[in-house]
């Protein structure tokens, strides 16, 4: 069944160093047949014995149908677990579960959509790109990290783009600044109908508000730390605008990683908002 | 051979002694993809709490050596959309519910059992203890024998009389036997331990506390002897008294020890998260080594290492 998700022990086919980045392709049918842009896996880090209990969570960059249904995902080595994996040869085995989380959702007409991405979060991006292809969509990249090195995608991006603009913060690869400077910009130049941004929590907040500016509609994935991914251990939540106007601490892993940016309270991300739902005061009535 | 793994709680039977462990399952529905809720000896949900609460700010989870620490404040809907839609859809399945109430005051908790006394689909409650009491300057109850009694007497006197009322303690305490059997002695039906004890772990990259709360509860194999080391000794002074024994299981073995050391169910917390498969592998890892045990019964083998070792041949004998 579409989007529901399995655990599986997949086999690592091939590995690869992406200039700063580690990116592995691990055969798990499964899990690709039922992937759409934007979904994630999480994996068990560490072997059999490992201390490590929390699972790590990389959003899916590319599945192909190599033995049944391959899984590739990138990511940069940032603390033990991540160490592990960059040291994963072929042939080795991975548990991973997948795919979760709720993927980008597409336009039901071709429109113009902007893709930006900061550092690896570029990854989910280039699947996503393909999907609105698939729909005559036309798709522009703006790609940005630190230096040139950590720019993840910038030659697919060109290849598949309508028009492709880079950003590092020293200046060693396109345009000197962050994805966000040049967004206004970029938006005016594609006439674009819709913003999707992956990146880390800063570089969202710019966009969206960019976004907003400007009055078109914005999807962010949103990364937080998390230990199951499945939605039951409560850890990954942000606090998220609902339909009614009622802002609820809401988990990343199973009512994201994707949302609608402007409900997103960006500003109070690591805080619980005096006014959500539940909030400590909220209830003295009682 | 099969091996009878019945459990009881009290007079409630349960097919088998695997639980999904408070705050571990969601509601349920996040863990139904990868294992069939009703095929768990029951699922416990998250603490209940009478009113909607959004829990404690991010970061609230950190990663420790063969643990985590967290500080998820028992964020949830509140015992009304509890009822309305996360009991029922569990009720419906034929799921086996183990309903934990969390509240800050013996008049919260007591609301609270009011609340579930007449809902379908409640197998046992449990009273999470490990609350800061807003009438004692937040010391939490499950550390004032006094105060827990206080709360079991006043669930107990609201709950119906047909469904277990059960006390989960907290390992660190001064004396766990004092707790455990203050609990008793106010009704509780039977015990559950442990708790997580509180921990803290500072970032040294960052140089301030790993979660926003400062301190957080300890879970995962890194506290098993705590748990083993409770349920030991609640078993040998409360010899009559079922236990849920709970504290970094991950395997059959896990799950065996704490039976051996007094325990007649054993939940499943953490591991959940690293393996959400888990329940019904612990399960099958249990049975199959009571089996190789020449076990018949479960029950059988609970507190069964407070015999002395070398005596068991004698209890055969017509002497
Ligand atoms: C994220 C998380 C949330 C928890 N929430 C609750 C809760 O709501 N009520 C409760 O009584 N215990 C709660 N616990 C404690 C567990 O039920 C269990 O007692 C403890 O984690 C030890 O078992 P474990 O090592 O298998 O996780 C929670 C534990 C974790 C890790």
């Amino acid at each position: 069944m579409a989007g529901t998700p399995v655990q599986v022990t997949g086999t690592v086919l091939t590995t690869r160093r992406v200039d700063a980045y580690h990116a592995l392709t691990v055969v798990a049918p499964a899990i690709a047949d039922r992937f759409r842009p934007g979904h994630f896996v999480t994996l068990a880090v560490g072997g059999p014995q490992t201390s490590m209990l929390t699972r790590r969570a990389f959003a899916v960059h590319d599945v192909k149908p190599d033995y049944g249904g391959t899984v590739e995902f990138v990511f940069a080595v940032r603390g033990p677990g991540t160490a592990w994996l960059a040291e994963r040869k072929a042939r080795d085995a991975l548990d991973l579960v997948g795919p979760l989380g709720r993927p980008f959702p597409l336009p039901r007409d071709p429109a113009s959509c902007l893709l930006v991405g900061a550092e690896y979060g570029s990854a989910p991006l280039f699947a996503l790109a393909d999907a609105l292809q698939q729909r005559n969509c036309r798709v522009d990249f703006v790609l940005g990290a630190a230096s040139s090195d950590r720019v993840f995608g910038a030659l697919r991006a060109r290849r598949m783009g309508e028009t492709t603009t880079l950003t590092t913060q020293d200046g060693s690869l396109g345009m000197r600044g962050s994805v966000v400077d040049v967004l206004a910009a970029v938006i005016a130049d594609t006439r674009a109908d819709v913003v999707y941004a992956c990146g880390p929590m800063p570089m969202l907040r710019g966009v969206t508000a960019v976004c907003v500016e400007y009055g078109i509609p914005v999807q962010v994935s949103v990364e937080e730390a998390m230990a199951c991914g499945i939605g039951v251990c409560m850890t990954c939540v942000v606090p998220v605008i609902d339909d009614d106007g009622t802002t609820q601490m809401v988990r990343v892993c199973t009512e994201g990683p994707v949302f609608r940016g402007e409900r997103v309270r960006f500003d109070d991300v690591g805080t619980i908002p005096f006014d959500a739902l539940g909030a400590p005061g909220g209830d003295r009535g009682r | 051979m099969a091996v009878d793994m019945r459990a009881y709680l009290a007079h409630v039977e349960l097919p088998n002694p695997i639980l999904a462990a408070a705050g571990c399952a969601g509601t349920g529905r996040e863990l139904a993809p990868f294992a069939d809720v009703t095929r768990l000896g029951a699922l416990t949900t998250r603490s209940i709490t009478m009113a909607p609460r959004a829990g404690r700010p991010t970061p609230r989870m950190a990663e420790t050596p063969s643990g985590m620490l967290n500080a998820v404040g028992l964020q949830g809907p509140g015992v009304e959309v509890f009822l309305a839609r996360e009991l029922p859809w569990l009720a419906e399945r034929g799921a086996r519910t183990v309903v934990s109430i969390g509240g800050g005051s013996v008049a919260e908790y007591a609301a609270l059992a009011r609340r579930l006394a007449d809902a379908p689909g409640v197998t046992a409650v449990e009273i999470n203890l490990s609350c800061p009491n807003v009438e004692d300057r937040g010391r939490v109850f499950a550390r004032d024998g006094g105060a827990a009694a206080e709360v079991v007497a006043s669930v107990r006197a609201a709950m119906r009389y047909d469904v277990p009322v059960v006390a989960k303690l907290a390992p660190d305490v001064a004396d766990v036997v004092a707790i455990a059997r203050a609990c008793v002695d106010s009704g509780a039906d039977a015990l559950a331990m442990i708790n997580t004890p509180i921990g803290m772990s500072i970032d040294v990259d960052t140089m301030r506390p790993a979660l926003a709360a400062g301190t957080g509860g300890l879970s995962g194999p890194a506290i098993r002897p705590l748990a083993v080391r409770c349920v030991w000794q609640v078993h040998a002074a409360l010899p009559g008294v079922p236990l849920i024994g709970m504290g970094g299981v991950t395997s059959g073995r896990d799950a065996l020890e704490l039976v051996l050391a007094g325990a007649c169910a054993v939940a499943v917390g953490t591991t959940l998260f690293h393996d959400p498969y888990a329940c019904p592998r612990i399960l099958r890892e249990l049975e199959e080594l009571l089996a190789e045990r020449g076990f018949d019964r479960l029950a059988d083998a609970v507190g069964l290492a407070h015999r002395p070792a070398h005596r068991n041949d004698l209890e055969e004998s017509p002497l």
